[in-house]
């Protein structure tokens, strides 16, 4: 059963033409990643499965719904977003901030009870965000309000969760935290995943599938042993990449060779020639 | 093992219902606030010119529910005061607080945006300008008050929330500096034009001038029914979107994909908010502050699920004004004091504190 597809997508900002027909589908318990260089169009599609832009041509399913005809609070109870760079009403305590994930499963005049209480305390558990509840979202550190969004996700209940570079600003060892988990949740609750990386290296360890975008098109997509190879990293980043496999799971994992970005060589050599 | 460390390892043992208030709780500071406020009401009517006993007015106002039967032990001359000249002042001054200080919550809370108030952004001008337009038409009807006067200056006011809010957007927020300058600028545009008209308005001018100085020494129990169905209506629209307004604080995005219809919650609550502050200038003019001052004091001392913020704001605005008249009536009695250099006078310093503030912004 599929859980989150794309059909022949095609999206725009301001007249420009950033996606152009993509396609792929999510299996529930699957964990997808999108790569590419920046600004390759992986936030965009992001962005559209989430509706907050429409393609113009081109449908996407959750759950085999079309989701430009669902209601916001249908598809919220559906979908989960976490996003780059979550903006977080200082005030607010983190509690009350995961607690907003309930909304969707709230009438206009319904205050929270106590199973709604109860989801957001569990979501923080699993988040080992507990200990956070009382303070306020804004003392909190990067990889703490990460934690925070992922626990406000899962307390919205949904069937898949869309992540955008969820590790983009955190070290090393946060962003082992961080992908553990979400791995964790994708296998335990059978969440269909998608999750926009730019490190080639986390997307091999933690995606069951890739999908490899360059100039918004899908250059090529499939299992990270058949994606991360170094013609596709010549093709699409320009770079002469070293892959190997990863000494404890064999899985592709890629060095790069300083130097090695052909752009750059280009560039030198024509100032060379002027010169 | 320190305070703070304690206090949160007792709250993972207890659970959710140690940290978050059950809406019991919270009800009751609503209950209190509102008892408060009848406090003030009698308060505010025992104090004047005339001096009144406290306990005879308790009982004037009593008298007037309906199902209490009290025999008339003071002087008509007492009703007359009480009921006629200073409880329809006092009904306006509490319901005009309570519209102020809630719209101006409610502009706050969905630009997100702590300096946010109608008079800040320009709306409360737009909506001065539309009513002065109002009463320089050629024609002269009764319905003129209870209709043709408050759209003006509804029309008005959501003119200029729209122009202000879509000059100062910078991308997807929506800065303090850009909305400032945007209110403030479109704000003196509007008064200068509303200067002209007044100049040019020749037998008129005089009235117009004395409305827009602010005042509810004019207070009749005719204006107080004329603003009291759009008081209602607006505060309870907005009353019941407390929680999406939660949502919002994240940003636009987030409350979407937490299945808010953004652009519709926006439409409705600006509608809503604009409705009641034009209902509010059409009357008394210009009073500046309680938008801004009230939400910010009721968010400092009760917290910022706006659930509670909306209500109380109301409540504790309508309080305010109540008192603020008070003082514009008695302090220099016979001479009043417009009411809204009182508001100026606490709202101010108020205003510049939160700008200083604002750097840390952890309130908001």
């Amino acid at each position: 059963m599929i859980k989150l597809e794309l059909q022949n997508i095609w999206l725009a900002y301001s007249g420009k033409v950033v996606v152009k027909d993509v396609t792929f589908q999510v299996m529930p318990g699957e964990m997808v990643g999108l790569i590419g260089p920046n600004g390759c169009g992986k936030s965009t599609i992001i962005k559209a499965i989430s509706r907050v832009i429409s393609p113009y041509s081109g449908r996407i399913f959750v759950d085999g719904k079309d989701v430009s005809k669902m209601p916001w609070g249908d598809l919220a109870r559906l979908l989960g977003v976490v996003p780059q760079m979550p903006l977080l009403p200082s005030a607010f305590t983190a509690f009350e901030v995961v607690l907003m994930g309930r909304n969707p499963h709230l009438g206009l005049l319904q205050y929270e009870g106590a199973r709604d209480l109860a989801i957001t305390w569990q979501a923080m558990e699993r988040t080992a965000t507990q200990s956070l509840a009382e303070r306020r979202v804004g003392e909190l550190s990067g990889g703490e309000i990460q934690r925070i969004v992922i626990a406000r996700v899962l307390a919205q209940e949904p069937k898949s969760i869309l992540l955008d570079e969820p590790t983009a600003n955190l070290d090393i060892s946060h962003q082992v935290v961080i992908l553990d988990l979400i791995k964790n949740l994708c296998l335990e609750n059978n969440l269909a995943v998608v999750i926009a990386l730019h490190d080639l290296n986390l997307a091999s360890q933690y995606c069951d599938r890739l999908v490899l975008i360059n100039n918004g098109q899908v250059h090529d997509q499939g299992t990270p042993r058949e994606v991360i190879n170094s013609r596709n990293i010549k093709e699409v980043y320009g770079a002469e990449g070293c892959v190997y496999a990863h000494p404890v799971n064999g899985l592709p994992a890629v060095l790069l060779k300083s130097g090695s970005n052909k752009h750059v060589e280009v560039k030198d050599t024509t100032e060379g020639d002027i010169v | 093992m320190s305070w703070q460390q304690a206090k949160l390892s007792h709250a993972s043992q207890a659970g959710p219902a140690a940290i978050y208030p059950h809406w019991h709780r919270r009800a009751y500071t609503i209950l209190g606030l509102l008892i408060a406020s009848v406090g003030v009401v009698a308060l505010a009517t025992t104090i004047g010119s005339v001096q009144i006993p406290f306990f005879t007015t308790c009982r004037v106002l009593f008298s007037q529910l309906p199902l209490v039967d009290i025999a008339p032990t003071w002087p008509s001359t007492t009703e007359t005061i009480i009921l006629e000249i200073r409880l329809p002042r006092i009904i306006l001054a509490g319901l005009v607080g309570a519209a102020l200080a809630i719209a101006g919550a409610t502009y706050q809370g969905l630009f997100r945006n702590p300096l946010a108030d109608p008079y800040l952004i320009g709306v409360a001008q737009g909506a001065s300008l539309g009513a002065v337009i109002g009463f320089l038409l050629p024609f002269d009807w009764p319905g003129m008050w209870f209709g043709v006067i408050p759209l003006l200056a509804f029309t008005g006011a959501l003119f200029s929330v729209a122009i202000v809010y879509n000059l100062a957007r910078v991308g997807k927020t929506l800065p303090v500096t850009t909305l400032i300058l945007a209110g403030v600028a479109l704000g003196a545009l509007w008064g200068s034009i509303v200067s002209y008209l007044i100049i040019t308005s020749g037998e008129k001018m005089h009235g117009i001038i004395f409305w827009l100085m602010g005042s509810f020494s004019l207070s009749q129990w005719s204006e107080a029914k004329v603003v009291l169905p759009y008081v209602v209506v607006g505060v309870a629209i907005i009353l019941l979107h407390g929680r999406s307004l939660n949502v919002m604080q994240l940003d636009e995005e987030q409350a979407q994909q937490l299945g808010i219809n953004v652009e519709r919650l926006k439409l409705i609550l600006l509608a809503a908010a604009t409705l009641i502050t034009a209902a509010a200038v059409c009357f008394v003019g210009t009073i500046g502050f309680v938008g801004i001052i009230i939400p910010h004091a009721v968010r400092l001392i009760w917290g910022p699920d706006y659930r509670f913020l909306l209500p109380l704001s109301a409540l504790s605005g309508a309080i305010f004004l109540i008192l603020a008249d008070l003082v514009a009536r008695t302090a220099l009695a016979p001479t009043e004091i417009p009411i809204g250099v009182i508001t100026a006078i606490c709202g101010a310093p108020f205003f510049l504190y939160l700008l200083r503030r604002k750097k840390r912004a952890v309130f908001f």
